[in-house]
């Protein structure tokens, strides 16, 4: 028999024991139903997997779990596909497991303050569901509306307003998950520690690697009475730069501080109205929350602050739809750049925010050399970049040269004394630049909490944490491709 | 120095021994006795100094065997601190003994926990190997979470040599309220129903139908807040002393020989009352999410009463009286056979040979 036979024999079986599990609908084979999940949002990768499951109960789940371990096949879970790191593209030989149709929220507890969800739930319908208790879930991505909780869960995913309010890691308190053991496990719980390892740190950012989770419990903070944003009009990114510096040293944690420079505000202006100073050569958003009089209190401060550290302009939101059109801006930033340009690649490093004003001017010499444009976005109070790198895939150099691109900014993170991710995850993008943010000693122990977990290596297999071979591949590419970037670098 | 401590972990590993790790020995006394009562001691104290500390980053990173003490002057000097006001338990604490022990103080329930802060560490693992997880900067998301799991790992899947913190800005103001005549129940309505509203506070405790609770932030925020609370304020002195006793656990409550519990449940659950009605003596922190229960009542009820109501209990200190007794129960609630074993397999990847602080966590650990 040849292996084709075998594979195409070994595929029938595993999709009929599928469908005896699940409800009809529930498991997609053909290559049409399965186009929608062939990547995520990071498209330049694409993939359809053997099978496509949706599972409606943690039940069915489990037992899709039971069967994929037993055949040995390899399980992508998938959330809302809106990851940027490759996280959720499929495996050739494996099953994709959409969590789309656990979709419910289970439980608001008003007094205790949480929310207790599906992991195929909307981040922003937690907070929707959660209003009129007057709370909400403090983590917000910009892609809110569409990414699902258990996808945060396995990027730890960040928002605008984190420097105030923490990551996901911060505001999870449980996590009840499936194990490739076929197990369900409590990791957390309702109480603010659990006895023990805090395995439920290890599973946040874990990306799909671990465990599949089925349920989450999220804290649920008071909303602010009020929040007010300045934007704040620079010459000169750098300037820029240090006034995010002089704020931290001040001691102000704003509720949210944001830069972009003028490419970006150019960029996003037209399709969202913000009303940003395109004559800036960068702007800050920098907001305040609390109570009336806290907020004119941090507003007064902050704007004493900006002013000193150079600011050519300040501008407050004047009212609570100026605020958020400030903010839709921002938060538009990567549609608009989808718009101006046949493609954009989303980088994410993060670096100390001292190293800021080094970073964008390594950025705008690697345009020159690179030829191709690249506005930048940064959750500045994080040193969390987003430099958007605008190319067009169908022709092949432009997109050669968007990768080479974005591999040189992240390595420089790495140099800078920073990392190749702050949110979007490793998945299979940054899989490269983990060889040089890691030694091989680091890796391997990777592995090993990948094994604790995961002994036959079946859940997202290939993602996250590169092999030594790999590495061994990518740094004889990198050494055949010439010397290594800024060399006069001190090396991290 | 560092060097030293890894021929130290290397010799232990090759010859089969183990290690019992020590910073100032502070908390000794916290956890399972390690098992082998003369296992020689690697003492980290050596391992000490700031490494990195600017301000405008809200990062510090020091070695293991830095003193918390000299650590936090640091921080207030220039107006940070660590925001999880983490217990000392003795002059001589290190700061890789407080993230190793994984404890928090007054402002957990409101600032996050020791583990929230981590953003990055050294570990020395059980092969002797210096590996370097996370970082020094705010967001990191680059392979899994090691860092953070070290925070409370006791020592069990190697030496913490460094650990990198996210700091926060020392409140502007801060005032310190007590409420007088309040029962259990009322300071948990209470309680739970401030939590749900946006206001500064900071800390919580309540014991003998008195309830304290600290506001931090803004000046303006602290004042809306104290009119709004009412309550009579402490001076600013008493105030420190009042908040410095509860964490350090010099406040009367802790003295005495009962069994001291630390329960730690959601914080809206009614008060626990493993007495079967009789409520034993009970301190309250974290807006009622820390239950301290001084009691002699056998492990089996206290662990049952915290499981029920969400949570689970831990014997942290087990008092004079139970020590001459025979059978100990185990200091941490028992784990769930999938969760043990994830455990077993985390501490055999990372201490293959054992070599680190055996059965300090769980027995066999
Ligand atoms: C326009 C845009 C803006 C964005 N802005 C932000 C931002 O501001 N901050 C930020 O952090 N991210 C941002 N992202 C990235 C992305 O939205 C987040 O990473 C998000 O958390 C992914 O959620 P998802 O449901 O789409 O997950 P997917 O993309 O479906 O999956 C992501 C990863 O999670 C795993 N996974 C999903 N569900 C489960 C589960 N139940 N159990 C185990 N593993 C699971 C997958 O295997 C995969 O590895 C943005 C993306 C876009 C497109």
């Amino acid at each position: 028999m040849d292996t084709m036979t075998a594979d195409a024999i070994a595929r029938e079986a595993l999709l009929s024991r599928l469908r005896a599990l699940l409800p009809a609908g529930s498991v997609l084979h053909t290559d049409e139903a399965q186009r929608p999940y062939e990547c995520d949002g990071l498209t330049l990768f694409r993939q359809l997997p053997l099978a496509t499951v949706l599972p409606s109960t943690e039940a069915e789940l489990l037992a899709v779990v039971q069967v994929c371990r037993e055949s040995k096949v390899p399980i992508v879970p998938r959330g809302a596909g809106t990851g940027l790191s490759g996280g959720a593209t499929p495996h050739a030989q494996g099953v994709l497991l959409s969590t789309a149709k656990m979709s419910a929220i289970l439980a608001i507890d008003p007094v205790a303050r949480t929310a207790r969800v599906q992991p195929g739930v909307r981040n922003l319908a937690i907070s929707e569901a959660a209003a009129k208790h007057g709370l909400y879930y403090a983590p917000d991505p910009s892609s809110q509306i569409a990414c699902s909780i258990g996808g945060n869960v396995a990027e730890n995913s960040g928002g605008v307003h984190c420097l105030k309010y923490g990551l996901t890691v911060h505001n999870v308190l449980r996590v009840r998950a499936v194990t490739i053991d076929g197990e369900v496990v409590e990791f957390g719980g309702g109480a603010l520690d659990s006895p023990g390892l805090d395995l439920l740190a290890v599973l946040i950012g874990s990306e799909g690697m671990l465990a599949i989770t089925t349920e989450v419990t999220v804290k649920l903070i008071p909303r602010p009475q009020l929040a007010r944003c300045i934007m704040a009009s620079f010459g000169d990114v750098g300037v820029a730069g240090d006034a995010v510096a002089a704020l931290i040293a001040a001691g102000i944690i704003p509720a949210g501080l944001e830069m972009m420079d003028q490419p970006a505000t150019r960029m996003v202006e037209p399709f969202a109205n913000a009303g940003y100073d395109l004559d800036a050569a960068a702007i800050l958003l920098c907001e305040a929350d609390g109570t009336p009089e806290e907020v004119e209190e941090e507003i007064a401060h902050m704007s004493e602050v900006l002013r000193a550290a150079g600011a050519t302009g300040l501008r407050v939101s004047a009212s609570e739809s100026e605020r958020l059109r400030f903010w839709a801006g921002r938060k538009n930033a990567f549609p608009a750049a989808g718009r101006v340009s046949p493609d954009y690649y989303c980088m994410d490093g993060t670096i100390p925010r001292r190293r800021l004003g080094e970073m964008l001017r390594a950025i705008q010499q690697m345009e020159a050399k690179y030829d191709m444009r690249c506005p930048n976005v940064f959750h500045a109070g994080d040193g969390n970049l987003h430099p958007l790198i605008l190319f067009d895939a169908n022709d092949p150099s432009s997109l050669a040269r968007a990768e080479a691109f974005g591999a040189d900014i992240l390595e420089l993170c790495v140099r800078l004394g920073g990392t190749v991710t702050g949110e979007h995850g490793v998945g299979i993008e940054k899989i490269n630049q983990m060889c040089v943010q890691f030694p091989a000693d680091e890796r391997e122990q990777f592995f090993g909490v990948k094994r604790a977990f995961d002994p036959h290596g079946l859940l997202n297999p290939g993602k996250c944490i590169p092999t030594l071979h790999r590495c061994a591949e990518y740094g004889r590419m990198k050494v055949h491709g010439g010397a290594l970037p800024h060399p006069g670098l001190d090396r991290f | 120095m560092a060097d030293a401590l890894m021929e130290q972990v290397r010799a232990a590993f090759e010859g089969g021994q183990r290690l019992h790790i020590r910073g100032g020995g502070t908390k000794d006394w916290y956890g399972e006795a390690p098992t082998g009562g003369t296992t020689p001691v690697l003492d980290t104290r050596g391992h000490a100094g700031i490494v990195a500390y600017d301000p405008s980053e809200l990062v510090v990173t020091a070695r293991c065997g830095t003193p918390l003490a000299e650590l936090e002057v640091t921080l207030a000097a220039n107006g940070q601190m660590l925001a999880c006001e983490p217990p000392h338990f003795g002059p001589g604490a290190t700061i890789g003994g407080c993230v190793a022990a994984g404890l928090s103080g007054p402002r957990r329930a409101s600032a996050g926990s020791i583990r929230d802060f981590v953003l990055g560490a050294k570990l020395l693992n059980g092969r002797g190997q210096h590996l370097a997880f996370g970082g020094q900067v705010i967001k990191n998301v680059a392979g899994y979470d090691v860092s953070r799991l070290l925070a409370g790992s006791l020592g069990i899947l190697g030496v913490i040599t460094e650990v990198s913190l996210k700091v926060v800005p020392m409140p502007v103001a801060e005032a310190t309220l007590r409420f007088d005549g309040i029962a259990q129940h009322e300071a948990l309505e209470r309680l739970n129903r401030w939590a749900g509203q946006p206001l500064p506070v900071s800390a919580s405790a309540w014991a003998d139908d008195t309830l304290h609770l600290r506001l931090s932030g803004a000046a303006a925020a602290i004042r809306a807040a104290r009119h709004a609370l009412g309550g009579d304020p402490l001076d600013a002195a008493d105030a420190a002393a009042f908040w410095r006793e509860l964490r350090e656990q010099s406040a009367p409550f802790f003295a005495g020989d009962q069994p001291l519990w630390r329960m730690s449940v959601p914080s809206a659950v009614p008060p626990l009352e493993p007495d079967g009605g009789l409520p034993a003596a009970q301190l309250l922190e974290w807006g009622g999410a820390l239950r301290w229960v001084r009691s002699a009542q056998p492990a089996d009820v206290l662990r049952a009463a915290a499981r029920e109501a969400g949570g689970h209990a831990t014997l942290f200190r087990r008092g004079r009286s139970a020590a001459a007794q025979g059978a100990q129960p185990g200091c941490f609630a028992p784990l769930e056979p999938a969760l043990l074993r994830i455990h077993q397999r985390l501490k055999a990847e990372f201490d293959p040979a054992g070599v680190f602080n055996h059965g300090r966590l769980y027995p066999g650990l």
